[in-house]
């Protein structure tokens, strides 16, 4: 049984936040993800900096880009992982895009993830159809993987990505690429209400979420809210103190729906 | 036992190749994308729309043209070239831009978006959606902009937006990556104007098969000036679509097939976009090909003097015709490339795109192995837009001499 599944399947509100591993520095993405999750991310998603990230905004790639001319490379990924692992509990997916895993082989990465102590992988450009071999692994491994789905699939490939997925699946919230915005779009809720007349599968949604009050929306139709890029730029613009600020606003989310 | 015929392959995969490694919110336009060019391709109402666009408004069939001065000069051949510069906005870009701009009207989209990076891709996209009456937004790397700037005030004469992309290594590598952001956001309104044979399915398919007339047309025009099939058909790759387009009606003759990459400084240097050559397969820009990587699958940066070939993937098809040995990729430098553009432009009055001269470059070679041989070459496209480039690396800048008073 996947234990992010089981976190999320409980009556409660969720956060689960999305920071670059290496980012500024290896040292300090371990320190500003262990502020992240004291303050209340209840799942990290660690992302692998990328070269070329087609999902992301200008935020999250300026991150990557930051982290990559720090001198990150690929394998200091695991290192992140082990030493988050040794301090915390909490359930961390690897975010990648699909390359680096291909070019260091899917089953040494898989398991070199499982050893350093993940949970498994969030593919933004993965689709079940052409993971075949994705998904063998992992069932053998036990670990999680976290297909999407966006206002623009079908009923029959919502349920497939469902399905396919294990812990949960990512509900895009908008048609867009990831950073804040002002006001989540209606085509969140129509999908995950689509979702949930097909499979039971739990999900979190993600895209476009920077607020407390949108976290607390999210979460009264969805099992979980992601945030990456609002993170990232408070802690660009005001260090680990303003990660520290921006995760006690995001957390009153929380609290304010079980009130 | 009937043999499966290589010109058969239609995607989602090309052997180990191609498929759709893109986010799930494009799936749904791909699918659509793929449905409706799916009727299209056997539609006689689309085929004959389609053929009076060539016609009245390309400039098809391009002709034939025979460079004996230039033969002459590099070795013992006849060269054939195949006019795609003649067409409307000087390339072979239009044919696949008019093809899927029809397929853009009958999705009901308003919108279109394209890459370029020597600017021919997104002037024809500019074209066709002047012509069409659809708005047009095209991203171009930063560094292409400044290389191709006649280029860029083309498309804005044309009524298209440019848009300058500064992230990454500011190249067609970025603006395809620009291109798919815009999309994901924009999915409902907007067709993705796709310009090569990369990406995922069905762009490699599609874009090839718009491109195909290249190849039949030359076929034809071949056997009628010579009354045979050339022995040798080359042309220059980058992504890869003017390749396709004359290679493709000419896999399952006993033809040679020659793509010729960018080796930039060299082959053996970092600096070259010899993708097929020096590449690995990996996963870039939403299909599975051959990739300029390191060994973290980061995309390495490409090199070349040329703009149109500076690109570090390559289309899934040409990695499978690789894999399967039906044709063969080399790579020619930049200072080969410009100097075979220099010898076009003397020898025969026609003066080629930097992309195209890579192949014209690599005749001197082929006609040694193959004394005698016809080879047909795709003259994909014409140098004007080079000018500045040209004009810098042969120190053109100036007249040659002054008369009269000062």
């Amino acid at each position: 049984m996947s234990k992010v599944s089981e976190l999320l399947n409980q009556d409660k509100s969720t956060l689960i936040g999305y920071f670059p591993a290496g980012y500024p520095t290896i040292d300090e993405s371990v320190e500003a993800c262990l502020e992240m999750i004291k303050g209340g991310v209840e799942i990290l998603e660690l992302g692998i900096p990328y070269s070329d990230p087609i999902m992301d905004g200008p935020v999250i790639q300026k991150a990557t880009e930051v982290a990559r001319a720090n001198g990150f490379r690929l394998r200091d990924s695991f290192e992140v992982i082990r030493r988050l692992r040794e301090q915390t509990e909490v359930p961390i997916l690897v975010m990648s895009y699909w390359n680096p895993i291909l070019r260091i082989g899917l089953r040494e990465f898989a398991e070199e993830l499982k050893t350093a102590g993940a949970n498994g992988l969030i593919t933004p450009d993965l689709i079940p159809d052409e993971a075949k071999d994705w998904i063998e692994i992992s069932e053998e491994l036990g670990l999680d993987r976290v297909f999407l789905i966006a206002p623009s699939s079908s009923d029959v490939r919502i349920k497939r990505n469902a399905e396919a997925s294990r812990g949960f699946v990512y509900t895009v919230s908008t048609m867009g690429i990831t950073g804040e915005r002002g006001e989540l779009d209606a085509l969140a809720r129509d999908t995950v209400a689509r979702l949930r007349e097909v499979s039971n599968t739990p999900t979190a949604v993600g895209v476009g979420i920077s607020t407390g009050t949108q976290v607390r929306e999210v979460n009264e139709y969805a099992n979980a809210a992601i945030v990456g890029t609002a993170f990232i730029r408070a802690y660009a613009e005001g260090g680990l103190t303003g990660l520290i600020e921006k995760t006690q606003e995001l957390a009153k989310g929380l609290q304010l729906q079980s009130d | 036992m009937s043999k499966t015929r290589i010109g058969d392959q239609v995607g989602p995969y090309f052997g180990e190749y191609g498929g759709r490694f893109v986010p799930e919110p494009l799936i749904a336009a791909l699918d659509q994308l793929d449905q409706v060019y799916s009727k299209a391709r056997h539609d006689p109402e689309f085929l004959k729309e389609l053929d009076m666009l060539h016609r009245e408004y390309t400039g098809r069939p391009s002709v034939l043209t025979e460079a004996t001065k230039f033969a002459a000069a590099v070795g013992d051949c006849r060269v054939f070239l195949k006019r795609e510069d003649l067409n409307h906005t000087g390339s072979h870009k239009i044919n696949n831009v008019m093809g899927q701009a029809l397929l853009t009207k009958r999705m009901g989209k308003k919108r279109i978006i394209a890459e370029t990076g020597a600017g021919q891709h997104g002037v024809a996209s500019a074209t066709a959606a002047a012509y069409f009456g659809l708005e047009c937004v095209v991203y171009m790397g930063e560094v292409d902009t400044e290389r191709q700037a006649l280029n860029v005030a083309r498309m804005r004469l044309l009524g298209a937006e440019v848009v300058a992309v500064r992230t990454g290594t500011r190249t067609l590598k970025d603006a395809i990556n620009e291109a798919m952001r815009d999309w994901v956001a924009n999915v409902d309104t907007t067709h993705y104007l796709l310009g090569t044979v990369a990406g995922p399915h069905p762009f490699p398919t599609m874009v090839r098969d718009f491109h195909s007339i290249i190849g039949k047309e030359s076929k034809q025009q071949m056997l009628e000036a010579t009354g045979r099939l050339p022995d040798a058909v080359i042309a220059c790759v980058g992504g890869g679509s003017n390749a396709i387009g004359i290679f493709h009606e000419f896999f399952d003759d006993d033809v040679k097939l020659i793509g010729y990459e960018a080796a930039g400084d060299g082959i053996d240097t970092p600096m070259h976009s010899a993708t097929i050559s020096k590449g690995t397969p990996g996963v870039l820009h939403g299909a599975r090909s051959y990739m300029l990587q390191d060994e973290d699958g980061q995309t390495s940066d490409s090199h070349s003097i040329s703009a149109g070939l500076d690109y570090p993937g390559v289309g899934p098809e040409h990695a499978w015709l690789k894999d399967l040995g039906r044709a063969e990729y080399r790579g020619i430098t930049d200072k080969q490339a410009m100097d075979a553009m220099a010898l076009l432009s003397k020898t025969e009055g026609i003066i080629p795109a930097i992309e195209t001269a890579h192949a014209l470059a690599g005749i001197e070679q082929l006609a040694k192995e193959m004394p005698g041989a016809n080879i047909l070459v795709n003259l994909s496209g014409r140098g004007d837009k080079d000018m500045e480039t040209a004009a810098r690396y042969f120190e053109l800048t100036g007249v040659n001499r002054t008369v009269g008073d000062e």
